[in-house]
């Protein structure tokens, strides 16, 4: 399939066609779920694709509407009701229907299955599992969301069963912490620091330079837990090599030129802000950064000249008594009722103006990177089922 | 709320939890309370609402009574090292830190139980009146205020163990300790903290001081205006307005109508809210300030909003 790479202008359609991998990220509360499962739509129904959308945690309402419940089936991944997703989309014409796969990521799944794949043998694989250590450190382990988001995008695109994967990030403390996930691992694996730290408790001696280490930490910790921690990073390093290789991996494909990044922002001053500074950061590490998403905007209308003036004469007309009485016999309602309601709308105006505005600025600014830029607009209802799902994504479309 | 010694504010991201940290210490401040607060992240999302280019581990006077500073784990065992093991080892601290950073990053609880700890000395040492914490977000809040519990369990023996027990005396008193949670009347955060309000109640044992609802849209209409706005705007009584006012009063109806939409949503959520959270914690609201750039003008306005809430 010999599709140009290098169309941001044309829209987000070129990018679900011509990318093979989509890392949707940006803050927490601007709607990436929502954003990376319309995606997965619009590329089943409008493309004819088989898209996966692994997601972190969809608000329950659209889980359950998706068919999707929350009682842990960890990585399987369910496939969207085909005859749901016809219903809510037929077909684009000459577009036989794609599918829609979805899948959440379960960190301690994922963890679980890179142990089972890289430990030497059977007995080694069983003692890292059944070690305490390792079930509270899953969870929390360098960064472990991010680097399992990561590597289970790999596994997936790697599968070859999806013509598009599209992962859905989890929240991170920074959100560099993303793309740098798999260059970490790869640190810590390969680090001389945690051979050093194991050393006392391989070679039982201590060297110079360990020593007061060792000294002020067995005091302040107690030497069993030390020695805990060292057993259990004992274990790991035996899997050293493959987690490296493996990291390298994932590593590589976050700059492979059929990954694209989204970020999904709101017009909001911090989360704008971090969506600029993402997309710097993306670009440096010479990673593909497809789209910038501008979600839950304010129709640009508002900021039109006469828009303003409208909500002005609105707030006057509300004392004009013959216009009041004709609108209140039209709508069967008490004239009193009628101005104070055209007075409260001309007045609120201005303050959905002012957002308007700033809301403007901060639109300016993201178009400076000069990427795609799809705006989709505040909607009048929350995003629960697959219409939903679509209806936003008519509006990623449009730009 | 401002009775206790020290507030932990979380929440989902995105939803204010800094701003609201800053605004509850201000107000406390204007009280003639020593405050301090810490941001625990070290994103620097604290500074900016102070509208400073950056705060460090030792604490800086914003306004007067106002301290801030941001937690940073290896200045924090650089403390605890002097003050409870007694190494004034500032030379050779380097690659002791580097270790102990590479210990903590893999280690479960060790860099909360420095953060916490610091925070937990601070209230001890009765320094201030009241600690404010920017804390974790949602997803990590029950990791950082359980750490003492989970090092306890861990740690056997050592110095570390014996001192989580006068952190879990302070982080158990309800008098003493509160847990803030900041939302916002959307699905996922209303949603999220519901499931927040669970765990900490069945995993912590860290009371929770108030469930704060912030960027509430007010009601434009009463119940009766409403829907006596939902009549006008239809379309042939929009049809008479055009005429008379001009062609974009249409675009004004609609952003009211928009506005009036997502505030019926909001509602929802915060009744949803309301039911779970129950009558034994309070649940206040920060109106939508249709301003969005956070910084000092915004944290007063929120601090304003609180006070209101609450006196």
């Amino acid at each position: 399939m010999a599709t140009p790479r290098r169309t941001p202008e044309r829209g987000i359609e070129t990018l679900l066609a011509a990318k093979e991998m989509l890392v949707v990220c940006g803050s927490g509360g601007t709607g990436k779920t929502t954003v990376s499962a319309s995606l997965g739509a619009l590329a089943a129904t409008q493309l004819g694709a088989r898209v996966l959308v692994l997601t972190v945690d969809p608000a329950r309402r659209l889980a359950t509407a998706l068919g999707l419940d929350h009682s842990g089936f960890g990585n399987t991944e369910r496939r969207i009701d085909p005859a749901a997703l016809s219903a809510a989309a037929p077909p684009a014409p000459g577009v036989k229907q794609g599918e829609l796969w979805m899948a959440m990521l379960d960190t301690k799944a994922g963890w679980d299955e890179l142990i089972r794949r890289h430990a030497p043998d059977a007995a080694l694989r069983d003692q890292v599992l059944a070690n305490p250590l390792y079930q509270n450190i899953t969870a929390r382990f360098v960064h472990s969301h991010d680097y399992i988001a990561m590597e289970r995008l790999q596994e997936l695109h790697a599968s070859g069963r999806y013509d598009l994967v599209i992962i859905d990030t989890p929240p991170s403390r920074h959100a560099l912490d993303l793309l740098d996930a798999p260059g970490r691992m790869k640190e810590f694996f390969g680090s001389r620091l945690l051979r050093w730290l194991t050393v006392p408790y391989r070679s039982r001696l201590f060297t110079v330079a360990s020593k007061p280490f060792y000294q002020v930490a067995d005091r302040v910790l107690g030497s069993r837990f030390l020695q805990d921690i060292a057993e259990f990073f004992v274990l790991f390093q035996s899997m050293e090599r493959g987690f490296v290789k493996r990291a390298g991996e994932v590593e590589h494909l976050l700059v492979d030129p059929r990954t694209a990044f989204i970020v999904v922002t709101t017009l909001e001053a911090a989360p704008a802000h971090e969506a600029h500074f993402l997309a710097d950061e993306i670009r440096a590490r010479k990673m593909h950064l497809g789209a910038v998403v501008l979600n839950r905007t304010l129709p640009p209308s508002i900021r039109q000249g006469g828009a303003a003036k409208a909500a002005r004469s609105l707030i006057e007309v509300a004392d004009d008594l013959a216009l009041v009485e004709e609108i209140s016999t039209r709508i069967d309602a008490e004239p009193v009722m009628v101005g104070n309601v055209l007075r409260e709308v001309g007045e609120r105006f201005h303050d959905i103006a002012i957002v308007a505005s700033r809301e403007a600025e901060r639109r300016a600014e993201l178009e400076e990177l000069g990427t795609l830029t799809v705006t989709v607009p505040s909607l009048a209802q929350d995003v629960n089922d697959l219409v939903g799902l679509l209806e936003l994504g008519r509006h990623l479309q449009e730009t | 709320m401002l009775e206790r010694r020290l507030l932990f504010v979380t929440g989902k991201g995105g939803v204010g939890k800094t701003t609201v940290a800053a605004a509850v210490a201000e107000l406390a401040a204007a009280t003639g309370k020593r405050v301090l607060v810490c941001e625990m992240d070290a994103k620097g999302a604290l500074a900016s609402a102070f509208e400073v280019t950056s705060f460090s581990f030792a604490p800086t006077e914003v306004v007067p009574n106002l301290w801030a500073m941001t937690m940073n784990t290896e200045d924090s065992l650089r403390e605890y090292l002097r003050l409870f093991v007694r190494i004034p080892l500032v030379g050779r601290i380097g690659p002791l830190a580097r270790t102990f950073d590479f210990v903590a990053d893999a280690a479960p609880g060790v860099k909360e139980i420095l953060a916490v700890g610091k925070i937990c000395y601070e209230v001890r040492e009765q320094h201030y009146d009241l600690v404010v914490v920017d804390a974790e977000a949602s997803g990590h809040i029950v990791a950082q205020i359980a750490a003492p519990q989970a090092i306890r369990q861990l740690v056997q023996v050592g110095l570390v163990r014996d001192q989580t027990n006068w952190m879990i005396d302070i982080l158990h008193d309800p008098e003493t300790t509160g847990l803030v949670v900041v939302t916002t009347p959307e699905e996922m955060p209303v949603t999220e903290t519901i499931e927040l309000l669970e765990r900490v109640r069945s995993e912590t044992g860290v009371d929770i001081a108030s469930v704060i609802a912030n960027r509430v849209l007010p009601a434009l209409f009463s119940a009766r205006e409403a829907q006596v706005f939902d009549r006008i705007d239809e379309p042939e009584p929009r049809a008479l307005l055009a005429e008379r006012v001009g062609g974009k009063v249409g675009t004004v109806l609609d952003a009211a109508s928009l506005s009036e939409a997502r505030r019926r949503i909001g509602a929802g959520h915060l009744e949803r809210l309301r039911d779970a959270v129950g009558a034994s914690v309070p649940v206040l609201i920060i109106p939508e300030l249709f301003t969005r750039a956070a910084g000092r003008r915004v944290v007063s306005l929120v601090a304003d909003s609180i006070r209101d809430e609450i006196m």
